[in-house]
């Protein structure tokens, strides 16, 4: 048996499981032609509708769109170990929870880019149409990239809190619409609280990214609230060894 | 020999519920030892702790000279353990499971076959290589949760509960490969089930409140705790006080009694010999018979067994 790099082995063992599961179940297919639907239809809209060859409705619309996709993909993945008792034969696998962690993310990640890749469909019909700023697309990918990627991870720990999918998804839910919701009510908010809303909300970040503007600070803005998600839901794991399940 | 599992003082609190109070043991390397004690004994979580799902609070556990706290990447990855209900990933192939378990296990791509192979050869699953893991019977997903714990070939393997839910025909299968298991690797299984602990292990701990209240091999048990042992007798043929006499004088036996002679039987008396525990008197008794020239019509020895041990031990006071 190898001695090092088991660590990362069983990570993507575990990510390739759970990309596959993916695959295996109706539920991934429900939700991501769910959500290509509804995405399409924003473009489409706007294409046929109104006549303009763009992807602005569509970056406009994906903040909330994600705030109901990315809890449902990543609602299952920690829950139904919970539920079905797996989770105690995993987590005393040779894998340190970090891996548990990680490679479901990663997995759920991975289904969330395939869907997204195939919404690529849209600036490319728009460019073929009209003028698109590649640029701009470029970076607004980077953005629903980041911005899909902190939901999920706030989806996966809301699923590493509780047995139940639908529990999992209500409160994935939940804190996704609140970090949305804080961009749109920050016009009303007290005076002295609008930068610490504008700082916490997504809206924010993402609408510089959806411009085209790739401002390393939206980037670390993203990238620091998926990690504490990702640590949240490791400690939460931990958690077991205090706890009483 | 050396003991490979080393258990001191380990205790698993549940905020103010000890699950698990101050338990020490020692398992050596190859034998088979059964965790026994009523549901909620402590057993599952004193598993749980030796396979590093959760720490103790108190005390420590090695295995193989290596904590399982400071050590616990290392530890888990040569124990192979199969969780109470043996919970499986429905959704996948047999295969595609082991082979998963496999990679976790950080199994080499060119070991993998092999060892997937031989797990399923090991453990009868031959013919159910192919089958979703939703379609296999109870028996079967059983096996399935075997091959899974000694696909890695562990020196260790902790079985909770493995013959729970199972119909007789299946339990006795399951027993079976345990044992076979069990004649290569160090096994600890718990239950709750007497006859599985006398059919399988070599070394019984009974488990109750938490605590380890006794600990040796089935033979061990039933000597140690064996009160008098009671010989009831059938005697045809003899005189009543010469009888009690003669019985009365065997080295060994500690009270004699001589019933009535049978009413349509003349001659023929029931007596019973009462001795220690680790006195056997059933051949002096024949001999006696055969001296005397009497029938020894009938003998039966009361052998307190380990279900009446088990009771006795566990059962809780005023319960």
């Amino acid at each position: 048996m190898s001695g090092k790099g088991v660590g990362m082995t069983g990570a993507y063992a575990i990510f390739r499981r759970e990309f596959a599961a993916y695959f295996g179940q109706p539920v991934a297919y429900v939700v991501i032609t769910a959500y290509l639907l509804i995405c399409g239809w924003f473009f489409a809209s706007t294409l046929f509708l109104e006549g303009q060859a763009t992807v602005r409705t569509y970056f406009e619309a994906a903040p909330l769109l994600l705030v109901f996709f990315a809890p449902a993909i990543a609602m299952r993945l920690l829950a139904d170990e919970w539920r079905s008792g797996t989770m105690e034969l995993l987590i005393t696998l040779p894998v340190r929870d970090m891996d548990v962690v990680l490679g479901k993310y990663l997995a759920a990640l991975a289904v969330f880019m395939v869907a997204q890749g195939v919404t690529l469909l849209y600036p490319l019909t728009a460019g073929l149409l009209g003028n698109v700023d590649g640029g701009q697309v470029v970076s607004a990918y980077i953005g629903m990239l980041l911005l899909g990627g902190t939901y999920l991870a706030v989806g996966l720990w809301a699923s590493a809190v509780t047995a139940s999918q639908v529990v999992a998804f209500i409160l994935g839910f939940f804190v996704c619409f609140v970090l949305f919701l804080l961009g749109k009510v920050v016009a009303l908010a007290p005076a002295p609280l609008v930068p610490l809303a504008e700082a916490i909300a997504v809206d924010t970040h993402f609408a510089n990214l959806a411009r085209g503007v790739v401002d390393s600070r939206d980037v670390l803005y993203f990238l620091s609230l998926i990690a504490l998600c990702l640590l949240g839901a490791v400690s939460t794991l931990e958690g077991r060894k205090w706890g009483s399940r | 020999m050396e003991a490979f599992v080393e258990a001191e003082n380990l205790t698993r609190t549940y905020g103010a519920v000890r699950a698990v109070d101050r338990v020490s043991f020692q398992i050596r390397k190859g034998e088979v030892v059964g965790l026994l004690g009523p549901n909620g004994a402590g057993k599952t979580t004193t598993m749980k702790m030796l396979t590093c799902f959760m720490p103790p609070t108190e005390g420590r556990v090695r295995v193989a000279g290596l904590d399982v706290v400071e050590h616990s990447l290392e530890v888990r990855r040569r124990l192979g353990y199969l969780p109470e209900n043996v919970p499986l990933y429905d959704e996948m192939g047999v295969w595609e499971y082991l082979d998963f378990m496999a990679r976790v296990r950080g199994i080499e791509a060119s070991e993998r076959g092999r060892a997937i192979r031989r797990a399923v050869a090991r453990c009868g699953l031959g013919a159910m290589i192919g089958k979703p893991v939703s379609a296999l019977s109870k028996g079967y997903r059983q096996r399935l949760g075997l091959a899974q714990a000694v696909i890695h070939d562990p020196d260790l393997v902790i079985l909770d509960e493995p013959t729970t839910g199972l119909d007789p025909n299946q339990i006795v299968e399951i027993r079976q490969l345990i044992r076979q298991i069990g004649s290569e690797k160090t096994v600890l299984l718990s239950t709750h089930i007497l006859q599985e602990v006398e059919a399988v292990c070599d070394r019984v701990l009974i488990i109750n409140d938490g605590r380890i209240i006794a600990d040796g091999t089935p033979a061990q048990l039933h000597s140690e705790f064996q009160g008098a042992q009671e010989l009831s007798l059938l005697i045809g043929g003899a005189a009543h006080d010469d009888l009690s006499a003669a019985l009365g004088g065997i080295a060994g036996a500690e009270r004699v009694q001589v019933g009535e002679p049978d009413a349509r039987n003349s001659g023929v008396f029931a007596a019973s010999v009462t001795s220690g525990k680790d006195t056997d008197l059933r051949e002096a008794i024949f001999r006696l018979c055969v001296q005397r020239g009497w029938v020894l019509l009938e003998m039966h020895r009361r052998v307190v067994s380990l279900e009446d041990i088990f009771r006795k031990l566990t059962v809780r006071e005023g319960a």
